[in-house]
């Protein structure tokens, strides 16, 4: 943690992802893990914050998560989680996260549409399902090529996710030039 | 204290992992049980912690029975029960101040590689300062929202609450830094 600034936006992106559970979850029958915005959040940690920062956020998030608060969409919380079958769809926020940020990073100052849709995909949906998908079939003991197909239901859901927090961060980065991972590491890094 | 029950908890979990068969979980079920007992649990605090997996253990359990047999499915469902009752009981008896306190001196041993405890235990502290302020936020606009006729859209909904809440961080930033919190 090199600065203040740093810090700061961690911790309230962490928190951005915890508010945007709220709404609700919604459990689609037969499968064990929930549907939520809050993969939306990951994706926008990511497109916003840059890779390290966005993977730390999730990372300070899933602490407060196992220590036992209910941050998690739907109320929970606990070291529970870290043992159900959504547990993989979890961790895989971190590297999820870091690799949208990444992609949003090399975009420099002024990435675009196609750039943020193509780093939400593949951190957002690509990186998470490669780490949940395995681990939920190891839990639930289905086959691994059954439990992709039972996850192929969250895909249009996650698409349509990934669409918005692509709109949303080139909203946001429209509107404050500092949402720009790059354009916030230039103007930080000569502190 | 609070260290020591973590330390219990994955022990608990290895052990449960271990055991194969259904009198031997009937067993550790018992043993949770007397536990909960112990720490004197309300019966509706301890349902709390199981209800959240109630429909996956169901689920759990179908599948199971369907892909292998009845011990099978009972000795897989019952660990994954056993696992969160373990894991809500360490929650339900320590305060999340009091586990925050435990984290901050159990990462005491990262000063070595250069990490400030202080640090981390802060960013923890601000992320759930920020919580309730976020969701203050998000009624805002939900509520702007709706007073200008724009019934269900996320993006009109997200852009402000994003750009609210970067707002939030960065002059938290400055206050941090003007308190000489940068290295």
């Amino acid at each position: 943690m090199k600065n203040a600034g740093d810090l700061a936006r961690v911790s309230v992106f962490a928190a951005l992802i915890a508010v945007l559970g709220l709404p609700g979850t919604l459990n689609v029958f037969g499968n064990a893990v929930p549907i939520t915005l809050q993969t939306f959040g990951v994706m926008l940690a990511g497109a916003i914050l840059g890779t390290w920062r966005a993977a730390l956020a999730v990372v300070v998030l899933l602490v407060l998560v196992a220590v036992g608060l209910p941050l998690l969409a739907g109320g929970r919380g606990g070291l529970g989680v870290f043992a159900a079958a959504s547990a993989g769809y979890l961790i895989g926020w971190i590297p999820g996260a870091a690799l949208t940020g990444w992609i949003v990073q090399r975009g420099g100052r002024n990435p675009g549409i196609v750039r943020l849709l193509l780093a939400c995909v593949a951190g957002g949906i690509g990186v998470i399902y490669l780490c949940g998908i395995p681990v939920q079939a190891l839990v639930t003991g289905i086959p691994l090529g059954k439990t992709m197909l039972l996850s192929a239901v969250f895909l249009p859901g996650d698409l349509i996710k990934a669409v918005l927090a692509a709109l949303v961060a080139r909203g946001v980065q429209r509107a404050y030039p500092d949402a720009v991972p790059a354009t916030w590491q230039e103007r930080h890094t000569w502190r | 204290m609070t260290g020591l029950k973590l330390l219990g908890l994955a022990a608990g979990c290895t052990v449960l992992v271990l055991l194969q068969t259904p009198a031997a979980l009937a067993g550790a079920a018992a043993v949770v049980l007397a536990l909960y007992a112990v720490a004197r649990v309300r019966p509706a605090a301890a349902w709390g912690q199981i209800r959240p997996v109630r429909w996956f253990a169901l689920a759990l359990f179908v599948t199971q029975l369907l892909l292998a047999d009845l011990p099978a499915a009972t000795v897989t469902t019952m660990r994954v029960v056993l696992m969160v009752a373990l894991a809500g009981l360490v929650t339900l008896t320590t305060p999340a101040s009091v586990m925050l306190a435990a984290l901050e001196r159990g990462l005491a041993p990262l000063r070595l590689v250069r990490v400030d405890p202080f640090r981390v235990s802060l960013m923890l502290t601000l992320t759930l300062r920020s919580v309730p302020l976020l969701t203050d936020l998000a009624r805002r606009v939900r509520e702007a929202q709706r007073a200008r006729g724009v019934s269900w859209s996320v993006r009109a909904f997200a852009v402000p609450l994003v750009v609210g809440a970067l707002r939030h961080a960065d002059a938290l930033g400055e206050a941090l830094s003007a308190r000489g919190l940068d290295d």
